[in-house]
């Protein structure tokens, strides 16, 4: 298929399709709603399942039903409809059931603002829902890499039996942008669903989705088991972008939005001749640590950029771990910085390291 | 020659029910089940819920999904509407189903999925120790309600096969109960109707049964089923709501 201009809700909408997703429950919440509405017009004719839901609530445990039952599934929201939706998703993740969530991120805290916001990163990475869990997320910065993400993210989801989202923002949703949806992706090699409730078993084949063990040695059990699944997600799947960094001074980290607009600034920095470079994480979770392992020796300090007051701010903390200077760039409330802003808390920052 | 006039039906496992003495769950589980085995056990996916039939994932004995509290109805969209063919039930209490999940419930039965919903109503909250419900009757003790639950503070227990008799897209609606032999032969004539009409896909079906506690609400299983017979009959009449027949727009 050739290129084409493509809103990036739509495009995910797309993406989903060419994914293989069977079915959607949803419910309608800005600035998420032409992923929905795209789907309804394609997926209805096509046969598939379209159900719009009573409640971000009632859409994710239609999820839980439809994964449970074996077939590729997807939601999508936005924040505050996430924060509704963590309890189902921490039933999901304990389940083992794969699945795809899409998060077209808004400003919050409460109903906050409609416009682009990367303050759910807590809410994704630390899990809003109750218990030792994880949700694999991916975080693309423009739509050809959103459609390549979403596609892959059904195969992803089915390989590792776990709820997958995509946590993009308002800005990427809403912004159009030339796309070729016709990509290939990664084969994987996925496990037969042979847990399914798909209704053709008794006696001994009958086949359970359950997260309730009462015994706490079961329990903890189960957790273990969940735990080596993580540590196999981490070691195999975390995904970033270096860009400029083997002579940087100053690594900015950033993703999405803010790594787009990060990318003017570093434009705007190297015609200056500062060396600046860009550790864009694509997973958010499981965090890039990779790439903080080998540092150039000419780093002098990680400038940490978000559309937040900070929160992936933590996970940098962790993976520098104290070998270099921090510094937190935020813009909140939906409010998008100039790359100006980024060169000017650059400048600082290598004025302080350099007096140091 | 001797010859089998009884045995137990085999949509349910040989797993010892968890139901304290007394509880008319298990007898409620006996008629699902063997209603259940007329239709083909192996093509059934039931929802367990939370509460004191949480474990009947474990009873039942086809594909079962365990539900988050108050969501069966939701998670039981989700599976009938991928797997179309399956019989799909719920199997809920009050406090799931009348509290905590009335939205998804309400919203599922307008819809018009076509699942069938066992509703149990002991009038209390039993795995949790004997909470007010909002099916508890106006003067019932419970240990949220110590000197009886009122009608200022609390409203008037909910009445849902009422409720739900009026959404058109509800198919078969009844309340039933098994404190004796008679109620217990009408109540599976009910959950074989209901099921019927879901493989006929004829929309939503849900029987409200009435249901003992003995323990939390502090008598003997005797008593129990006599205060169903006098006190719950009462509030909550039993019979058929919602029929539609052979009708279906």
């Amino acid at each position: 298929m050739a290129k084409m201009l493509m809103k990036g809700n739509e495009a995910i909408a797309v993406a989903a399709l060419k994914g293989g997703c069977e079915a959607f429950f949803g419910y309608p919440i800005t600035p998420q709603n032409e992923i929905p509405e795209y789907l309804a017009r394609y997926m209805i004719p096509a046969g598939k399942i379209f159900v719009q839901a009573e409640s971000e609530i009632a859409s994710i445990n239609m999820v839980y039903g439809a994964a449970g039952a074996g077939v590729r599934v997807m939601t999508s929201s936005s924040s505050p409809g996430i924060a509704l939706m963590q309890e189902g998703i921490s039933y999901l993740a304990g389940a083992e059931l794969p699945c795809v969530i899409v998060n077209v991120m808004r400003g919050g805290p409460g109903l906050g603002g409609i416009q682009p916001s990367q303050a759910d990163y807590h809410q994704i990475t630390r899990g809003g829902g109750n218990g030792d869990y994880q949700v694999i997320a991916y975080a693309p910065e423009n739509l050809q890499e959103t459609v390549q993400i979403v596609t892959e993210a059904f195969d992803v989801a089915d390989c590792y039996r776990n709820p997958v989202m995509i946590a993009v923002d308002g800005l990427i949703g809403q912004m159009m942008e030339s796309v070729d949806p016709d990509i290939e992706i990664t084969k994987r090699e996925l496990p037969p669903k042979d847990w399914a409730t798909t209704g053709n078993s008794t006696g001994e084949t009958r086949r359970i989705i359950n997260s309730l063990y009462l015994d706490p040695k079961d329990l903890e059990k189960h957790n273990l088991k969940l735990k080596d699944k993580y540590q196999r997600i981490i070691d195999n799947e975390q995904r970033y972008q270096l860009i400029m960094s083997d002579d940087a001074e100053i690594l900015i980290v950033a993703y999405g939005t803010m790594a787009r607009i990060c990318r003017s600034a570093l434009e705007l920095l190297r015609e200056e001749g500062i060396k600046a470079g860009i550790v864009r994480p694509i997973s958010l979770w499981p965090f890039p640590l990779k790439a903080f392992e080998d540092f150039s020796p000419t780093i002098k300090g990680i400038l940490c950029a978000e559309l937040s007051t900070g929160q992936m701010l933590d996970d940098v903390k962790i993976a520098v771990c104290g070998r270099y200077p921090i510094r937190f760039f935020g813009r909140t409330g939906g409010m998008i910085p100039e790359p100006e802003e980024i060169v000017h808390a650059v400048k600082q920052f290598l004025g302080e390291v350099s007096h140091e | 020659m001797s010859k089998i006039v009884y045995r137990k039906s085999r949509a349910l496992t040989a797993a010892p029910l968890t139901y304290c003495p007394g509880c008319t769950h298990g007898i409620i589980h006996k008629l699902v089940a063997e209603a259940l085995e007329e239709f083909g056990i192996e093509r059934a996916i039931g929802v367990a819920s939370v509460g004191c039939s949480v474990f009947s994932y474990n009873f039942f004995n086809c594909d079962m999904q365990q539900a988050a509290h108050g969501r069966a109805c939701a998670v039981a969209t989700g599976i009938k509407r991928v797997r179309p063919e399956a019989i799909v039930f719920t199997y809920q209490g009050d406090g799931d189903l009348a509290s905590i999940g009335i939205a998804e419930t309400i919203h599922a039965a307008n819809r018009g999925e076509n699942i069938t919903v066992v509703f149990v109503n002991n009038a209390i909250y039993g795995m949790t120790g004997g909470q007010m419900a909002p099916t508890t009757l106006i003067g019932q003790k419970t240990t949220t309600s110590p000197f009886g639950r009122n009608e200022i503070d609390h409203g008037l227990p909910i009445k849902i096969a009422e409720i739900f008799a009026q959404i058109p897209k509800a198919a078969y609606i009844a309340r039933v109960s098994v404190y004796n032999p008679p109620t217990v032969r009408t109540a599976k004539a009910a959950v074989k109707k209901a099921l019927t009409y879901q493989t006929e896909k004829k929309g939503f079906t849900l029987i409200e049964f009435l249901s003992s506690c003995p323990i939390n609400w502090g008598m003997t299983p005797i008593a129990a089923l006599k205060w169903i017979e006098e006190k719950m009959t009462e509030y909550y009449p039993l019979g058929v709501f919602k029929d539609i027949g052979d009708y279906h727009d």
